[in-house]
């Protein structure tokens, strides 16, 4: 099993940065009175920020990591590590980590690399920038979010709903006090159609025959370079498996979970998280929910709703965590550590 | 598991289904406007009532209420 102990690095700073566009899901033309009612009480989405069509991703993380940077004063010869936690990337190539080195004005001793996953992105990436940099780095930053909302198609009521966009940077620093952070991390890809894209790579490359739209069933219209979702499939994932998984990441370090003072999980469905909150028997005040105003904003999902929920008592309080993403892959990971005080905000894009 | 513990269940979960409006032979696909998302609340609902974690192919094959008690019965034996 892929657990992980890492010890000396602190969380300083956690930003994330959304597209002021706000899409109202009874604003859905494709949905009835009564399906977009259901749809609110199911997932728990309300609305969600989509980005105009010039601003990408990488443009959002951008934003968070510049306006954290800022307001810590941070010296950026400090940073030594940049991890870009995406699907939306800038290009094919170069690595959008590396194009961000240059924007943010990080030295060339910065090393900078990007890491292709979603839901379960932002607990893998902080994984792998605190394995890097429990060695001695300085400092670093792991910046996670998609714009999901360019590859679901607006005729699709299966997908076009459900995703908002989000990018967001997390400051970490080398630090002999920190806490530890205990990692677990799973995958399985015998679950790989169950979220894909199947078009547009190198499997099955663009051509304009996969533009062409069909019906799969009345209401999910999409095209091949469409992203295409079994939501029966994810849910009887995520219910299988994700308050199992944490519960073993909690036995791992012999942690009762009345112990943890906040269990943040991927915001994808509102059904999902109130389910696994129901199995471990605990309080709605200990699951902090962003869905309702952002959507599901894949890797972004968790700093966002640290950001938006959880800015106060962290700001002057050290709490106890557990974060847990899970999706696309399929791939999901947790991992229990303390953070605070901590310099939390969001912010929109303008 | 009694039947009409879980028929309770559904009539109390779903808003569009009134109270003893059900019986074990009832079809809930036959419910106005069912749709993927009330498979959904289903699952959820049986999962975490009677701890047993429905397929979708398992609730496909379902047709009445009768039906998914014997899955259910099945899964928990």
């Amino acid at each position: 099993m892929s657990k992980l102990t890492i010890e000396n690095i602190r969380l300083d700073a956690i930003y994330s940065c959304v597209p002021s566009t706000r899409i109202k899901t009874s604003d859905y033309s494709f949905f009835s009175n009564a399906e977009s009612k259901l749809f609110e009480k199911t997932t728990g989405i309300e609305e969600r920020r989509v980005a105009s069509s010039e601003v990408t991703c990488s443009d959002l993380c951008y934003d968070a990591a510049e306006n954290l940077l800022r307001d810590l004063d941070v010296d950026k010869n400090e940073i030594e590590v940049l991890i870009f936690v995406s699907q939306s990337p800038d290009y094919f190539l170069p690595a959008t980590a590396v194009t961000l080195q240059e924007r943010l004005g990080l030295t060339t001793n910065c090393m900078a690399f990007d890491i292709n996953l979603g839901c379960s992105g932002y607990v893998y990436g902080l994984s792998v920038i605190a394995s890097l940099m429990k060695n001695g780095l300085k400092k670093g930053l792991l910046l996670a979010g998609d714009k999901s909302t360019i590859s679901t198609s607006e005729k699709d009521k299966s997908t076009y709903p459900l995703f908002g966009d989000a990018g967001t940077a997390t400051l970490l620093s080398f630090d002999e006090n920190a806490s530890n952070m205990y990692f677990d991390l799973h995958s399985d890809g015998s679950g790989k159609d169950a979220i894909i894209i199947e078009y547009g790579h190198s499997r099955f490359p663009y051509n304009t025959f996969t533009d062409n739209e069909r019906e799969y069933e009345p209401g999910v219209i999409r095209s091949k370079n469409h992203l295409a979702l079994d939501g029966m499939k994810v849910f009887n994932f995520a219910l299988k498996e994700v308050a199992k998984s944490i519960n073993d990441c909690l036995n791992y370090v012999n942690v009762n979970q009345h112990e943890v003072d906040y269990f943040v999980l991927h915001q994808a469905n509102k059904l999902i998280n109130d389910s696994v909150r129901k199995k471990m028997k605990l309080a709605e005040d200990k699951f902090p929910m962003s869905i309702r105003e952002f959507g599901n904003t894949s890797s972004a999902s968790i700093p966002l709703t640290i950001s938006v929920e959880l800015k106060d008592v962290l700001q002057t309080n050290k709490r106890k965590l557990l974060l847990s993403g899970f999706g696309v892959g399929l791939s999901w990971a947790n991992v229990l550590l303390s953070m605070g005080p901590i310099t939390v905000k969001w912010i929109e894009y303008d | 598991m009694d039947i009409q513990e879980l028929i309770k269940c559904i009539e109390e979960e779903f808003d569009e289904i009134e109270t003893g409006s059900l019986s074990d032979d009832s079809s809930i696909r036959d419910l106005d406007g069912w749709s993927s998302m009330h498979a959904l609340i289903l699952i959820a609902l049986v999962d975490n009532h009677f701890d047993v974690l429905l397929t979708g192919e398992e609730l496909k094959n379902s047709l009445t209420i009768q039906d998914l008690h014997e899955v259910i019965s099945k899964r928990k034996a």
